[in-house]
């Protein structure tokens, strides 16, 4: 009789982050035999944030629409969009023209920027089956009535749900969807305190792929994989590294290849970013009682994040940095942009003049989601880290 | 009107009104008056050609500023790269929007501006027209520490989006436009000192009732072949003073004496081109270095660019007859008619090809030319798909081409020049061009 095998943290977390890389590589949706048990269809959403407790409570699988990475050969797109345009949005519509997100039930983009708002209209003449539409969110949620506003929005989108795939969306599935994603809120925050307060146990890239899989399989077998993850590592024992730590921001829509985060971690310790955060929009618990889509709405206005692409006057753009930089202890600023992403390249301009003025060391960087070369960002991070560590001596 | 027969000519007498120097008189004036604005303590709002505001603002006796404006004007007097490339210098991308660049350029050479010195704003307002607007007002909130206010605009959601007035969707918009509206009221009245005079809204409101009204008749007469005027040349002297005179009084009498002059024209019969040959839509944004340059390589073939949407657009969607303020309600009114117009400006570039598709067939035109800004996302990201769609399924012949607002290294004029020859090449070969052959001149 073969002896019980221990349990190992690190095969676990392996094991774990294997089927994440899986998940955050695909491109494809899942097609109809494909789909998890209790979805009848997909509903694509690109970034930043989209309420996906609605499409999860029709049924609808929420997808993720983060372009096509750097392996994506670009056939239809280029003709359909300059090439002035950014990588995420062309690389999404090369997806929809040649078929790999033709079985969606529908698609919604948001007023993040113009590219993107251009996405539904390039969808509704191109892929006319789908639900394609735009979700307005809005960019001035300081006016009383913005919750109203917003959750009228939402109801709208829940009414066309509805009506897309026939089935009622009721109060309590809606609640049902709200608690499965408040354990996934929780659980992302818990990965991020512990990048924060112990950044040798798990790396910015872990980290991304952890996150990134919520993109391609339901909440709640993404809670199950995170709570797992978690667990290792919380149990890893790896040594701390003489690494300067460092916040990485620019990574809200387009997606920074692998390969650049994997460069980073060699050298640093990102302590704290931004990629994906519209997956983390909410910061809170939303209301588990009550209205739900009220709850949603509300949520958005008085417990969420910050970004390039939305307007409070709340959230000074070099005020959020700055408070990145100090909850997580930070060194320095890694500060990115999308080529071609004009919210990006706004924002990364402001930060640097800022941090200037601040006296904070940081390194600027581009990139694009089809880059393929890293040798010469590696060599800037190195030597930005390692400026950054004789200072610090 | 249709464009085959003109019922009720205008009385053929030459008139006096020139267009053009009008509107360059009433310009060089309101940059006058802008000269002035700080050393008089006058309120000083900056604001954007779509989704401003004008009305509200008009009534707190804000002067206005109109930077986009301000930055086509370095393109138009040639000076736009010495901006363009102080912004980029300062450290901006070269792959953000020119006129924010051109603007920045202004900041750092202390807002000394060809047409005059361009006075600091005590108000921003920004709205989500264009991604870009509220990018840009951020940079004043930063740099210039001026008071900015967002104004949310909401769009079309989806095609065949068709919202009237009275719906419940429009109802439920138009709550939230007005409840911005009643914020930024509080901060006019913060910033002003002035309480919010509702019969001045309402005064206001009546003049661009008269203006949007002589506009329409404008827009309308260039259904008429030959077409009056070049939308894409006169068209923008006119769109000028739209937005520049939105609401006053020399602003009324300019659509006034414009509509007058071009139905007399028309009442003549004189085209704007001496021969007209092939009538066109232009979409997109001119590039304002080559402007002229641009309309002559298309007027040499006796093409006209009888519609432009950026005549929509740009005018913040007001471009029907429906969209008429009720002064008796101004302030509801004004939400009403915003929440239309501005998803009327926003569904003319995110679902374009639904308002071309009309615009095609309103001006009966043979060709539409496209014109794909390198850095404007809010024109040009979708403009390449859509000339796909109006070139097959419409089967209306296009023409794509690619420079810039106002950075002139993005002009190439013999690439564009050959672009322009073999269109028209191809559209003699579909059959077109016989000099006026196939359209019916209006004749007095």
């Amino acid at each position: 009789m073969n002896a019980p095998v221990p349990y190992d943290h690190e095969i676990e977390l392996s094991n774990v982050l294997e089927r994440c890389n899986a998940a955050a590589r695909e491109t494809a949706i899942p097609s109809q035999d494909e789909l998890p048990e209790g979805f009848s269809g997909t509903l694509g959403h690109f970034p930043v944030y989209f309420p996906e407790e609605i499409a999860h409570a029709a049924g609808l699988l929420p997808v993720n629409i983060l372009g096509g990475g750097n392996k994506l050969e670009m056939k239809h797109a280029d003709a359909r969009m300059g090439s002035f345009v950014c990588s995420i949005c062309r690389s999404t519509t090369e997806l929809g023209l040649n078929g790999t997100l033709q079985g969606m039930t529908g698609f919604v983009t948001h007023p993040i920027c113009d590219a993107a708002k251009h996405l539904a209209g390039i969808w509704s003449r191109n892929l006319p089956d789908q639900l394609a539409q735009i979700l307005y969110l809005p960019q001035n949620v300081n006016t009383p009535g913005a919750a109203r506003y917003i959750a009228a929005e939402y109801q709208r989108l829940r009414a066309d749900l509805e009506k897309k795939t026939g089935r009622a969306i009721d109060d309590e599935a809606l609640r049902n969807s709200i608690r499965s994603y408040n354990a996934n809120r929780r659980l992302l925050r818990e990965l991020y305190r512990i990048r924060r307060d112990e950044p040798w146990k798990v790396s910015c890239t872990e980290s991304y792929l952890l996150l990134r899989a919520r993109t391609r399989m339901p909440c709640e077998e993404h809670n199950a994989l995170l709570a797992r993850a978690l667990d290792a590592i919380r149990h890893r024992s790896l040594p701390a590294q003489d690494k300067p730590r460092v916040v990485f921001v620019g990574g809200f829509c387009e997606q920074p290849p692998l390969e650049m985060l994997e460069a980073i971690d060699e050298t640093c310790y990102v302590v704290d970013d931004d990629i994906l955060v519209g997956l983390r929009w909410l910061t809170a618990d939303v209301p588990e009682t009550g209205d739900p889509i009220w709850a949603l709405a509300e949520s958005y206005v008085e417990r969420s994040d910050a970004s390039p692409v939305q307007h409070d006057a709340r959230k000074m753009k070099e005020d959020y940095l700055m408070d990145m930089l100090r909850k997580s202890k930070a060194d320095a600023a890694i500060l990115t942009a999308a080529k071609f992403c004009e919210p990006g390249l706004d924002e990364q301009l402001a930060w640097s003049k800022h941090l200037d003025a601040e006296n904070i060391p940081y390194l600027v960087l581009e990139f694009e989601e089809k880059m393929t070369s890293f040798e010469q960002m590696s060599m800037q991070v190195e030597t930005f880290a390692e400026s950054l560590l004789f200072a610090l001596a | 009107m249709s464009t085959a027969t003109l019922q009720h000519p205008a009385p053929a007498a030459a008139d006096d009104f020139d267009p053009r120097a009008e509107g360059q008189r009433l310009i060089k004036e309101w940059y006058a008056q802008l000269e002035t604005a700080n050393a008089r303590n006058a309120a000083v709002a900056n604001v954007f050609v779509m989704g401003n505001a004008v009305e509200i603002l008009r009534a707190f006796d804000f002067e206005l500023v109109f930077p986009e404006i301000n930055s086509l004007q370095t393109g138009v007097r040639k000076a736009s790269e010495e901006y363009i490339r102080l912004s980029e210098d300062y450290g901006m991308s070269p792959d953000v929007c020119s006129y924010v660049k051109a603007d920045v350029g202004l900041i750092l050479k202390e807002n000394e501006h060809p047409a005059g010195r361009i006075p600091k704003a005590s108000l921003a307002v920004a709205s989500n027209m264009c991604g870009t607007f509220i990018k840009w007002a951020e940079i004043w909130e930063r740099w210039l520490k001026t008071p900015t206010f967002v104004l949310d605009l909401p769009g079309q959601r989806a095609a065949g989006w068709q919202v009237r007035p009275g719906d419940a969707q429009h109802a439920a918009d138009a709550r939230w436009v007005e409840a911005q509206f009643q914020e930024l009221i509080a901060q006019c009245e913060r910033i002003t000192g002035k309480r919010f005079d509702m019969d001045k809204l309402a005064e206001v409101e009546a003049r661009v009732n008269k203006m949007v009204d002589h506009w329409n008749n404008v827009m309308a007469l260039n259904r008429q072949c030959p077409a009056p005027f070049n939308a894409m040349l006169d068209g923008l002297t006119y769109i000028g003073i739209m937005n520049v005179h939105r609401g006053t009084e020399e602003g009324v009498e300019f659509m006034r004496r414009l509509e007058e002059h071009l139905k007399a024209k028309v009442g003549r019969g004189e085209g704007r081109v001496a021969e007209e040959r092939f009538r066109l839509l232009f979409s997109g944004t001119p590039c304002y270095v080559s402007m002229r340059r641009l309309v002559e390589l298309f007027e040499t073939w006796g093409g006209v660019f009888a519609y432009s949407d950026y005549l929509t657009f740009a005018a913040g969607g007001m471009d029907a007859t429906e969209l008429r303020y009720d002064t008796s309600r101004p302030l509801e009114s004004l939400a009403e008619v915003t929440a239309l117009a501005a998803q009327r400006g926003l569904s003319n570039q995110f679902f374009a090809h639904e308002r071309l598709a009309q615009q095609i067939k309103d001006y009966e035109v043979d060709g539409v030319v496209f014109h794909g800004i390198k850095s404007c996302r809010f024109v040009s990201s979708g403009m390449a798909d859509t000339r796909e769609f109006i070139n097959k399924r419409l089967d209306v012949p296009t023409l794509y081409i690619e420079s810039d607002l106002i950075d002139p290294r993005y002009w190439s004029d013999a690439q564009i020049k050959n672009r322009v020859d073999a269109f028209f090449e191809a559209l003699h070969q579909r059959g077109g061009g016989a000099p006026l052959a196939r359209k019916t001149v209006a004749t007095a």
